[in-house]
């Protein structure tokens, strides 16, 4: 039905807590790193789509300042989702299909740093009935985990083990931001932040991007030493009020994961967007993911945040994963919204 | 592999300085169940939504396709969500196109809207801070601009306000209808920003617009004539550097070259019947007959003149679904009497994003012998 598109090059900038570089500033060498990996120049590129928030950056328009990153002169082909750059890897991958152009671009950048995410996520939600109340992503996370805890589906300490897991996982990971040797024990003598999420179950705040190059068939393969394949792309949104689900499951990766066909093979690795700790069990659940799948080898948002990138910088990992470290078959996840209502789900294989 | 792809749904709101009688989801619901009820579809024949929006903070909510899912039909489907500044309603319908050219999806249904009262525009465009110059202040040197090196006397200005004004009193959605409005009402009404009078210069609307664009198949059980997309083409270019164009700006001259060749357009002027532009202040008309190759460089205002640019048409998406109506023969009172090939056209940022399609009343409508 679809046409195969691989991928063919990436990069990331590493995760801060703080930088004091512009968006394009750091979008830059990361843009011109994942065109070298790709081995192919800016003007080779066909089409390129931005995923990028203007409140996180406080900035209406933001996004047009990144394209001083493209290098768009002369013109190019060329859009913007407000959105995870994982879904602007989406409408790459969408217009490849096309056949005509034979390389694509993908990116998602994102700065936490200047604002207070405790006051600008209560704006993404429903603005008659939820953003009055203020509610902060930690709370409603909070209460996810209260219903899985309550349900029997999780507990503190499995939520602490995924905590562990990513950092240790996160050692070698020179992009993240949170790393280290921590014993679930010591995690569980910390205080709560909101009960019963503790520090570890959080992510951190981060700034920066993430770059993805997207070939067609015939032209990756002349390209590149080892494509990775996109053999399934699908997302899927669920109802915005939180009262109105079942935070205890996720229907929309559950629904994605069918539709990219993520049962058709056994999974060697996963890469998924979960924000908070718990997340992480909901998710592999959702995905039909055995004990066997390595989850987030790479740490994980747990372990680096960038917001706006960090959707694709899963799936960018995931592609290292069987580029780089052997892996044959690997399920990216990227999420959007609170309580992971909106998600993205991809299956890349090697040859 | 690129399928055809035909619009079969159109709608749209009432477009007003405020709506009020409708929420931020009550107001895309209109104008999505009226673009359903022409298709004569549900909305669970609906495979995918692609919302479009400018920024955010013009309403203040942040990625607001998350809170407006269900009222978009799109929970368990789904929904992408394009800003791509002023151009965003136009790119948002291609992306939509493509989900149906490459055979993704059959049936997708694309929304865009804005209720710039629920917040202020002219704060929203300056970041959140006060003093920003607005729109109107960063086109009003590149009109002058415009003026000085074609010739262009300044009555032009004033003649392409009273068509718009007039012709939109036959548009029962339209926000603003002036059927009297006269060259000398635009003449006297405020300078905004030399050399925009108040009556040159868009309103802030509140208001939605909705189609949906399916394939060959779909298109066959239309309960009306289809509009086919027989050509898209998206073109972006940095905002400001030296040497730019911004009078002729060149990422909307590639944008037109690449949709009229997609199209198979060799004679843009005659080959196209309605071109349905972004004209968000008067001089944009015969700037944008210049900057995308339909009259010749210093041309644009003599075709105003003459009045060969009489009737046309609030934003991207508007354009774009106006551009449909027409070749599908259903704009009523508005009507251009045998439009079979038509042009829309958005555009954004410093005049440095650009989205087009070129519409037909049949897959070969260029070149028809009718023509």
């Amino acid at each position: 039905m679809v046409n195969d598109i691989a991928i063919i090059g990436y990069a990331q900038s590493p995760s801060w807590r703080r930088s004091e570089l512009t968006e394009p500033q750091f979008l830059f060498p990361v843009i011109s790193e994942a065109l070298d990996t790709a081995n192919v120049a800016r003007r080779d590129i066909g089409f390129t789509c931005a995923g990028s928030c203007d409140y996180l950056s406080g900035q209406t328009f933001a996004f047009v300042m990144n394209l001083e990153a493209v290098g768009a002169w002369p013109p190019i082909s060329e859009s913007h989702v407000e959105m995870d750059g994982a879904w602007a890897l989406y409408e790459a991958w969408v217009r490849l299909q096309h056949g005509d152009i034979d390389i694509a671009l993908a990116f998602g950048s994102g700065k936490s740093s200047p604002g207070s995410t405790a006051e600008i996520y209560p704006l993404q939600l429903d603005p008659y009935t939820l953003t009055p109340l203020g509610v902060d992503p930690v709370s409603l996370a909070a209460l996810q985990a209260r219903a899985m805890l309550d349900k029997g589906t999780i507990t503190e300490r499995e939520m602490a083990e995924i905590a562990a897991r990513s950092r240790a996982n996160a050692a070698d990971n020179p992009y993240a931001q949170v790393r280290g040797k921590a014993d679930p024990d010591d995690l569980l003598r910390e205080p709560y932040v909101t009960v019963p999420l503790r520090r570890h179950d959080l992510p951190p705040i981060s700034d920066g991007a993430c770059a993805v190059v997207l070939a067609t068939a015939d032209k990756a393969r002349a390209v590149a030493k080892r494509p990775v394949w996109i053999r399934g792309f699908d997302h899927r949104i669920e109802a915005h009020q939180p009262g109105m689900r079942d935070l205890t499951e996720s229907l929309s990766t559950r629904q994605a994961a069918k539709h990219a066909g993520v049962a058709d093979g056994p999974v060697d690795v996963a890469e998924v967007s979960a924000t908070f700790s718990h997340q992480e069990k909901l998710l592999r659940e959702a995905m039909g993911l055995d004990d066997h799948v390595a989850v987030n080898p790479s740490g994980g948002p747990l372990a680096a945040n960038p917001v706006m990138a960090v959707g694709l910088a899963r799936i960018a990992e995931a592609a290292r994963a069987i580029a780089e470290r052997g892996a044959s078959r690997a399920v990216a996840h990227a999420t959007s919204g609170q309580c992971l209502q909106q998600n993205l789900v991809c299956v890349l294989e090697g040859e | 592999m690129s399928r055809a792809a035909a619009i079969v749904g159109i709608g749209q709101t009432r477009h007003k300085k405020r709506r009020d009688d409708v929420s931020l989801p009550g107001l895309v619901r209109e104008a999505a169940q009226r673009a359903l009820d022409d298709a004569e579809l549900n909305w669970t024949d609906i495979d995918a939504v692609v919302l479009g929006k400018a920024p955010d903070p013009f309403e203040g909510v942040m990625m607001p396709e998350l809170s407006m899912a269900d009222a978009l039909g799109a929970v368990g489907k789904p929904i992408m969500r394009v800003h791509t500044a002023g151009s965003v309603g136009g790119s948002t319908a291609l992306v939509a196109t493509h989900l149906v050219q490459t055979g993704i999806h059959e049936r997708v249904l694309t929304v865009a809207y804005e209720k710039q009262a629920e917040g202020n525009a002219q704060w929203g465009l300056a970041g959140g801070r006060s003093g920003g110059m607005g729109a109107g202040g960063i086109f009003a040197p590149w009109m002058k601009s415009y003026t000085a090196r074609s010739g262009a006397p300044e009555h032009i200005g004033w003649m392409v306000a009273v068509k718009d004004r007039r012709n939109a009193a036959k548009n029962p959605y339209a926000h603003l209808k002036m059927p009297d409005l006269t060259i000398d009402d635009v003449k006297e009404s405020p300078m905004l920003w030399d050399p925009i009078h108040f009556h040159e210069s868009c309103p802030s609307s509140d208001g939605a617009c909705a189609m949906v664009v399916t394939n060959e198949a779909g298109a066959a059980r239309a309960p009306h004539r289809p509009s086919w997309v027989l050509g898209t083409a998206m073109r972006s270019e940095l905002g400001t550097f030296p040497g730019r164009d911004p009078v002729r700006p060149q990422a909307g001259v590639e944008c037109a070259h690449a949709v009229y060749e997609a199209a198979g357009i060799t004679d843009p002027r005659h080959q196209i019947d309605i071109a349905e532009l972004y004209v968000p202040f008067s001089w944009y008309e015969p700037m944008w007959l210049e900057g995308h190759d339909i009259a010749a460089p210093g041309e644009g205002w003599r075709m105003v003149e003459s009045g060969e640019t009489q009737i046309d048409g609030a934003s991207g998406m508007l354009r774009f679904a106006e551009a449909a109506l027409q070749v599908s023969g259903r704009a009523g009172e508005h009507q251009v009497p045998d439009a079979n090939v038509a042009l829309g056209q958005a555009y954004g940022g410093a005049a440095q994003y650009f989205a087009m399609w070129v519409v037909g009343s049949s897959l070969d409508a260029i070149g028809h012998p009718s023509r």
